[in-house]
């Protein structure tokens, strides 16, 4: 960028500061996200439709964990990511992108890093139990958004926030 | 809009702005490194800002704040003061080069009613109110500054926005906030961020601060009105959390009045997953709304509620009424209606959004910038606000004839593109933002829609097994 369009940026209101999130299907892992220092989410149970995993792997020490929402560990943790970690690592890039899940995570990766998955290889991974209640509380407010009451009103504050096809 | 139009919209820059958008800068800078320790510079801006508002009403209180935060006394009163001179700076801004425009096209535009400061009932929230845990926030944001911005500071926005979200009077709070805290965790750490988008998180920071202080007084002068609705366009906001469709059309009023230009919104909390067309899939509360953008109808509306210039959308009230060309409505009806008046605290330059026909050519640039051009004078295109859940693409644009859209002013004027008329291929083709409110009329995207499966329908599964538990 140009130190001309660098200051031209500093003095604009609307910009895409963040690409927004791309469509993917949700049915596997309904919530993914990049926060509190973490890639978390929730991931579907593939036996039972009652039960969920809460997976996370944490930004700075690449500590990962999944457990059911009731801290139950997954019995599929033998030493490295279970299935359901690889399958949110792999959502996660779905909806954010490669790069942007890698930047959150500080790996660095190549050209040839496509998947989630293959972010998670490129971590040196060691398992620590966390508790699931954060992860899965902020699941819960996130799926409460659906069923707030629209604001009778305006907002103003949207005119800062255009919609915008770039990322579709 | 003509070329002569465009010429004096370039060359009537209001007197006095270019010093505002400085004062404003360095007070966007200032909050980047923080009001922890004020350096020289920062010292100087806040003097600046305290200059800029001397001998008003502002004047005394903002001095003394730039003062004490400069001496490195950094109370949320002293921050909500300042937040305050800056937003009446660009407030000012905004009256400023609404007025150019309204000169440039001959548009006439209704005072706003003259009320008694006295008589507004609106008083400074209480301490410890709903939103004390927002300002606080807030405040601590202003002392650590953008580039002082970590995970930590984010996490603790959590409960004062889920605090605003569940008062119905802070929601405007809440949607800010929500908007600012998903830019700034992908951008942490904004230490390492080669460029911070200043003055956009500097208004974003003014606003939020500004609505902890009290609810905004209701628009005075409100009355319901009754006639017929034609639609001009719709512009279409969302972040992660939020959507909103505002409506811009003219009025006629039943009772023979002058026709009006009126916005009506309507919106819906969602979550990021939901984006592109689906996210006309969460307004379905109001079908007919909808059904007019889609199949570009009028609607007759009776005895609905009118603030201002916003007309309160209520479904149960309106009548879907015979075919009307958007772009005829422009043609005939623009020139002779009234607008109406910003409220005094959404005043900011962000705010305009003026309905605007250009007939005219497009020309692409080499680095792909569209601009059209009437009579040799060009307008820039903002092909970023082209919506992802509407059929309008930059190549649609490029190929456009005419263009309905929005006059804006961000560091400059632009048109944002709100339908089309295009040839394609020597075919000639119509495209508007709304096109896609009753379901996605594109087979491509329509197919690509399906295949990503309806977000809704799954997490409202999901919400229903796990959330009343």
């Amino acid at each position: 960028m140009a130190d001309a369009d660098r200051a031209a940026w500093r003095r604009r209101s609307v910009l895409r500061v963040v690409a927004p999130a791309r469509a993917r299907k949700l049915a596997k892992v309904p919530f993914v996200e990049l926060a509190d220092g973490r890639l978390q989410g929730v991931v579907s149970s593939g036996t039972d439709i009652e039960r969920v995993y809460v997976s996370s792997v944490t930004a700075t020490t690449h500590a990962y964990h999944c457990s059911t929402n009731n801290n139950r560990p997954c019995g599929g943790l033998r030493g490295a990511p279970c299935k359901h970690l690889h399958a949110l690592a792999d959502e996660a890039v779905v909806q954010y992108g490669v790069d942007r899940v890698a930047r959150y995570l500080r790996v660095e990766v190549d050209d040839t890093v496509a998947t989630g998955r293959q972010v998670l290889s490129r971590m040196d991974t060691r398992h620590e139990p966390t508790p699931a209640a954060v992860v899965f509380s902020r699941f819960l407010r996130h799926l409460a958004y659906l069923e707030l009451p629209a604001s009778p009103a305006p907002l103003p504050e949207l005119q800062w926030f255009p919609s915008t096809v770039a990322g579709r | 809009m003509r070329g002569t139009q465009v010429a004096a919209l370039r060359d009537g820059v209001p007197a006095g702005l270019p010093d505002i958008l400085d004062v404003v800068a360095g007070f966007d800078e200032a909050l980047v490194r923080g009001f922890a320790r004020v350096g020289e510079q920062d010292a100087a801006a806040l003097a600046a800002l305290a200059g800029a508002l001397a001998g008003t009403p502002l004047g005394d209180p903002v001095a003394e704040a730039a003062g004490k935060v400069t001496a490195g006394s950094v109370t949320a009163d002293h921050l909500a003061v300042l937040a305050g001179a800056r937003s009446a700076l660009l407030g000012a801004a905004h009256d400023a080069l609404l007025g150019q425009l309204d000169a440039a096209l001959g548009r006439d535009r209704s005072p706003w009613p003259v009320t008694d400061p006295a008589a507004t009932p609106a008083g400074p929230e209480p301490a410890g109110g709903p939103a004390a845990g927002a300002r606080a926030w807030l405040h601590e944001v202003a002392v650590s500054g953008w580039r002082g911005v970590d995970h930590e500071l984010l996490t603790a926005a959590g409960t004062p926005i889920e605090t605003a979200l569940a008062v119905p009077g802070l929601r405007r709070l809440a949607v800010l906030l929500d908007g600012l805290t998903a830019e700034l965790r992908a951008s942490v750490p904004v230490g390492t961020m080669p460029q911070v988008p200043a003055r956009r998180w500097a208004d974003l920071w003014a606003r939020g601060m500004l609505l902890t202080q009290a609810a905004p007084p209701a628009a005075p002068g409100t009355g319901t009105v009754s006639g017929r609705l034609l639609p001009l366009g719709v512009d279409l906001h969302e972040h992660d959390t939020a959507v909103q469709a505002q409506v811009h059309a003219i009025l006629e009023p039943a009772d023979g009045g002058p026709p009006r230009l009126v916005r009506t919104t309507v919106g819906a909390a969602k979550v990021d997953t939901i984006v592109g067309p689906a996210v006309w899939g969460l307004l379905r509360a109001c079908p007919v709304l909808l059904a007019a953008l889609a199949q570009r109808r009028a609607v007759t509306v009776t005895d609905v509620a009118l603030h201002g210039g916003d007309l309160r959308w209520d479904d149960g009230r309106a009548r879907l009424g015979e075919p009307a060309d958007p772009f005829a409505t422009a043609r005939v009806l623009l020139g002779p209606a009234t607008a109406a008046p910003t409220a005094p605290l959404d005043r900011h330059p962000v705010a305009i959004a003026e309905p605007v026909l250009l007939e005219g050519r497009v020309v692409r640039d080499d680095d792909g910038t569209l601009t059209v051009d009437l009579d040799g004078h060009p307008v820039a295109v903002d092909t970023d606000r082209l919506p992802a859940g509407g059929p309008l693409t930059p190549d649609l644009v490029a190929a456009a004839t005419a263009l309905l859209g929005l006059l804006r002013w961000d560091d400059g004027w632009s048109v944002q593109p709100l339908a089309v008329l295009a040839t394609v291929k020597k075919q000639p083709v119509e495209a508007h933002n709304g096109d896609w409110a009753d379901g996605v009329t594109d087979a491509r995207v329509a197919k690509a829609e399906a295949r990503a499966g309806d977000a809704v329908a799954v997490l409202r599964e999901r919400a229903g097994r796990l959330l009343r538990r």
